[in-house]
């Protein structure tokens, strides 16, 4: 079967996010105040073919603990469809 | 003749420059294609800068999976002296050689300038020809040169005295101001500087001469 | 074909044009093969309104291996040694997207280099934005140089300096002009498709359609309202496909599997595909559906005419493309036999076996219309020179000095260059910022100095005495080093060739080109046309941006502009004239006028100057070398104190006979240095500048904390602050468009 995965990674908390910081810091500039906590991942999209989902998504779980995150400043999370 | 083989990956754009500096040293070196499954006999392994694959994903993402770093590891296990350069670092940090992680600059502007890196510890095969707390002007060419580990990770490396190199006035945010860091061993050495543009007056230093001659020299004595 | 009438128009082709293609077909064109004719007809491909004028520059000299016409320009610089020079200007993707715009610029002279078997070794750019004030021009500069750096650092080749100028007719279109060095390292290779057989190779990235009709679309009309429109015409650079294509490419080269080659820029395949069989008097049939596709279900025109970037076009023997496809594969860049080489003098191409376009090669190149456009001396000239230049004196002459240092066009551009990996290739002699740029090449002890300029306030105020100034102020730049200037390459860059006084500037900019390269014996030898550089009715300044390539016998003679160390002396070659204002930096930044006429340049005596000063730097007889332009010998001055953190106590009072001391700071009179030196060099310049009738005179003495001018004086640390926080203060606010 042919399934989507959606792959998001993101800073892992409490690593420092210069790209966060900086958005939230030009925000207010804009006149949109009251933001906080912006941070900057990126998103992977993928297609794969597997017999099922959940064998899907373990395929793309070691995707990402071996190439697509870097454990020591990312998290991940995977969508399957 | 001390012999370098310096490893050439799809992007990296430093190998010229190592070949000249170490050539320059009296060294012989060997460019090694990232695909090659072993090394040819060597003494010392070089990393080099650049971009391997594109630094598409993370810097040295895809790097560390080729053929080559296979071989580089068991060179660095038996003992082998294996250096590793701005991308260099970011390969052997991304392929559990070295530990953490190099984040975007704190800045988030690419930076190349000439830095002041103190030297941490002077007991390392590339920094024995300095004394700690010797100031060394090297130049970085950078984005992705912020170093980040976990804090009881930091404590540890700077317990062993695996922190090696920090600057003097941290340019990139980089955790604890490190610029260069070893294994427990100390014959992996990862810089984000760049030793091999400061081998030459002309072109504004002479101190990363420091560094490559001490590997040299070392890696000769550990041969002989 | 119903649409064939309209659809002409759209692709920017006027009826006459379309008729021509008509009477050259003798039948009504294809899809495809109109798509064809409106890349290579357009303005930016053709030089239709400007190859008429262009060809009266010189171009010709002992030193000249190639001259304009090729991918880039080939000059000898010692026996033996051949570098590559070539200008080239990416206005209006900058600006339409100044990232990817400015990135692709650089892929693209990049390929320019490579594809005359040369290595790039180093990057200039000379940049022209609106005033700094406004948050647009921010964010382009920003977009601008991010882009510069992403594509340049990763691709490994040295941005080692160019200029960055500032004012208020560049705000809708500003300039990214850049500019390439390269080494020829095996080989020198030309883009000819010789040899009825030969089989025609298309290999790196894969074909898309960004970028359809980039050159037409863009390159070759004035902005309007909604550019947004205009985003898809955009290429995305990938300087990591770039890289890989440099070195597949020198390989190809280095190993002899190739007849010839020529990269894929503007106008796509069928650019290099019509060139290179016209130049070898051959013919070519390319087979569209054996193009590597990136999307799905593409027509043939839009295969034909795609701008996706990181592509080369070659020429490979039939015994040999097994050998050239396994270079290409070792390096992981795709590779394609498209086509071969006919007889027939014709560019034929099939798809899916069917002929979609059938066309005399010279039709798409030789006979592209050439245009005698009208050109008339605008009537506002008249006015404006005779306004007076603005340059009165100030009211406090030190606060003048600060308040031109802080001038974002002088101040320091460190916080651009600084992103920029200016290291690579262990050539680099000195930081930028300096003159030129010198750079040594690898391993030899040859070095070159290149510096790009382009006074548009002076070419604005009169077209040919700016376009003079331009070529003075590059030779004498990189003169400044110790150089000696050999040739030139250029960006010319223009409003709307339509309104005959813009035609009238880039005629006049021409004469004044060819008369100083004329009298400096520096031969052009390539460069590019920017026209349409206008938005809204508003035209650009007059830019033409000089490229000069000097050389230097052996790197050690190269000249800084640091002043080394106290007490040597401060030596003024030259003369100063008090009313040399108008146009000036002084006159804009003070009383926000540009009017007046452009200093006054005696070409022999400029030209003796540059011949002094490289005996000069060779018999080292300088220690620093300063070019005197925008800002006057204030700012002079105070750069060469910045540069070696040490100060100065000069005396100006008598280096302008008749004029106030703001004139002696300020005056931009050409064809002078500030130079420094120990005190027993002094009795040798002073000799060599009599041999060159050279006008010299020691002006002063390095050292101190102070720039002393006499009557007042700056502390070094404030000038350093000024120069240095200027640009970082304003380009860190807010980014937002």
């Amino acid at each position: 079967m042919a399934f989507t995965a959606l792959v998001s990674v993101m800073p892992k908390p409490g690593v420092a996010d210069p790209q966060g910081q900086t958005i939230e810091g030009a925000l207010p500039v804009l006149g949109y105040t009251g933001v906080h906590d912006v941070r900057v991942g990126k998103r992977i999209e993928l297609q794969l073919e597997a017999a099922n989902e959940s064998e899907a998504r373990q395929r793309v779980v070691e995707m990402c603990d071996k190439l697509l995150a870097n454990p020591v400043i990312e998290s991940y999370e995977v969508t399957i469809r | 003749m001390t012999s370098a083989g310096i490893v050439v990956f799809p992007g990296s754009n430093c190998e010229q420059d190592c070949r000249r500096a170490l050539s320059g040293l009296g060294a012989s070196t060997a460019m090694v294609w990232h695909t090659e499954s072993a090394l040819p006999d060597v003494d010392v392994v070089i990393l080099p800068g650049g971009f391997a694959h594109g630094d598409y994903l993370r810097a040295g993402a895809i790097a560390r999976f080729s053929p080559v770093m296979d071989a580089v590891r068991k060179h660095a296990e038996s003992g082998g002296l294996v250096l590793g350069i701005c991308n260099g670092f970011q390969i052997l940090c991304e392929a559990g050689m070295l530990p953490g992680a190099l984040r975007k600059n704190a800045g988030l502007k690419f930076l190349c300038e000439w830095t002041d890196v103190r030297v941490e510890n002077a007991d390392t095969p590339f920094t024995c020809r300095t004394q700690t707390g010797d100031v060394l002007r090297i130049p970085i060419n950078h984005f992705d040169g912020n170093w980040y580990c976990e804090p009881e990770t930091f404590q540890r490396l700077h317990d062993n005295g695996q922190i090696v190199l920090r600057y003097a006035d941290n340019p990139n945010g980089s955790l604890g101001s490190v610029a260069g860091l070893c294994n427990p061993a100390g014959n992996v050495l990862g810089l984000m500087p760049h030793p091999e543009r400061a081998c030459e007056s002309v072109l504004g230093s002479e101190d990363g001469r420091v560094i490559l001659r001490a590997m040299l020299d070392h890696a000769q004595r550990f041969a002989a | 074909m119903t649409t064939a009438l309209s659809l002409h128009r759209e692709l920017g082709l006027t009826d006459e044009e379309f008729q021509q293609i008509r009477s050259e077909l003798q039948r009504e064109p294809t899809h495809a093969e109109l798509a064809m004719f409106s890349v290579m007809w357009s303005e930016h491909c053709s030089y239709k309104s400007s190859r008429l004028h262009l060809k009266k520059m010189p171009s010709t000299g002992d030193r000249i291996l190639v001259g304009p016409g090729e991918g880039a320009g080939i000059v000898e610089v010692a026996p033996g040694v051949a570098v590559a020079w070539k200008a080239e200007s990416h206005n209006h993707p900058s600006f339409v997207e100044p990232f990817n715009g400015a990135a692709t610029g650089v892929g693209g002279i990049i390929r320019d280099i490579v594809s005359m078997g040369a290595r790039p070794i180093a990057l200039m750019d000379s940049l022209r934005f609106g005033e700094l004030g406004d948050a647009p021009t921010r964010f382009l500069v920003d977009g601008v140089a991010r882009g510069i750096s992403s594509y340049g650092n990763s691709i490994g080749v040295p941005t080692v300096g160019g200029e960055t100028g500032f004012e208020d007719c560049y705000a809708d279109n500003p300039l990214v002009n850049v500019a390439c060095l390269g080494i020829v390292e095996y080989k020198l290779m030309q883009g000819r498709a010789s040899g009825a057989g030969n089989k025609v190779l298309l290999f790196g990235a894969s074909t898309g359609r960004d970028g359809i009709g980039g050159a037409s679309v863009l390159a070759s009309a004035g902005f309007d309202e909604g550019s947004d429109d205009k985003r898809p015409s955009v290429q995305v650079g990938d300087p990591f496909s770039g890289k890989l294509l440099i070195e597949a490419s020198l390989e190809l080269i280095r190993r002899d599997l190739l007849v010839g080659i020529q990269d894929l820029g503007a106008g796509g395949i069928t650019c290099p595909a019509s060139e290179m069989a016209d130049k070898a008097g051959s013919g070519m049939h390319l087979h569209a559906d054996h193009v590597h596709l990136r999307q799905q279900a593409m027509e043939p025109f839009e295969i034909m005419i795609s701008e996706s970037q990181e592509r080369m076009l070659a020429v490979v023997e039939p015994h040999l493309v097994t050998d050239a496809l396994a270079v290409c594969a070792h390096w992981g860049v795709s590779a394609e036999v498209i086509g071969e080489v006919t007889a027939t003098g014709k560019l034929e191409v099939e798809m899916q076996g069917e002929t979609v376009a059938d066309i005399p090669v010279g039709a798409l190149t030789e006979q592209a219309p050439l245009l005698d456009r009208n050109r008339r001396r605008p009537e506002w000239l008249d006015e404006l020179q005779k306004s007076p230049h603005g340059g009165g004196p100030p009211d406090d002459l030190a606060a003048a000095v600060m308040s031109v240092l802080a001038s974002p066009a002088i101040a320091s551009k460190r916080w651009l260059w600084r992103q920029y990996d200016h290291m690579i290739f262990l050539g680099t002699i000195g930081p930028p910022g300096g003159d030129a740029a010198v750079i040594r090449l690898p391993d030899r002890e040859t070095a070159v100095a290149i510096s790009t300029d382009g006074p548009g306030r002076f070419c604005y105020l009169d077209p040919y005495q700016g376009a003079l100034l331009a070529v003075a102020e590059a030779a004498r730049n990189v003169a400044a080093v110790g150089a000696l200037p050999v040739a030139i390459t250029n960006c010319l860059n223009f409003g709307n060739p339509e309104d005959p006084a813009v035609m009238w500037q880039f005629t006049e900019v021409v004469r004044g080109i060819s008369d100083a390269c004329a009298a400096f014996s520096t031969p052009v030898t390539g460069g590019n046309v920017s026209f349409y550089n206008e938005t809204a009715g508003r035209a650009v300044f007059p830019t033409p941006v000089i490229g000069m390539l000097g050389v230097l016998e052996s790197f050690h003679s190269a000249v800084g502009t640091a002043f080394g160390r106290d007490g040597h002396q401060i030596v003024m070659f030259g003369s100063t004239d008090p009313g040399d204002l108008g146009g000036s930096e002084y006159a804009k930044v003070m009383f926000g006028v540009v009017a007046g006429r452009p200093p006054k340049l005696d070409l022999e005596g400029e030209h003796n100057l540059h011949l002094l000063l490289h005996r000069a730097a060779d018999a080292g007889l300088l220690v620093s070398c300063h070019d005197l332009s925008q800002g006057g010998a204030a700012v002079a001055l105070a750069e060469c104190a910045l540069a070696g953190h040490r100060g100065f106590s000069v005396d100006l009072s008598d280096i302008s006979p008749g004029g106030e001391l703001h004139a002696a700071l300020f005056s931009e009179s050409p064809s002078r240095v500030i130079a420094s030196c120990p005190e027993h060099h002094v009795e040798d310049l002073v000799q060599l500048a009599a041999e060159y009738r050279v006008p010299v005179r020691v002006i002063g003495v390095v050292g101190g904390g102070t720039l002393d001018f006499g009557p007042f004086a700056l502390m070094l640390d404030d000038v350093e602050r000024v120069f240095e926080d200027t640009l970082p203060q304003i380009l860190s606010a807010s980014m937002d468009r």
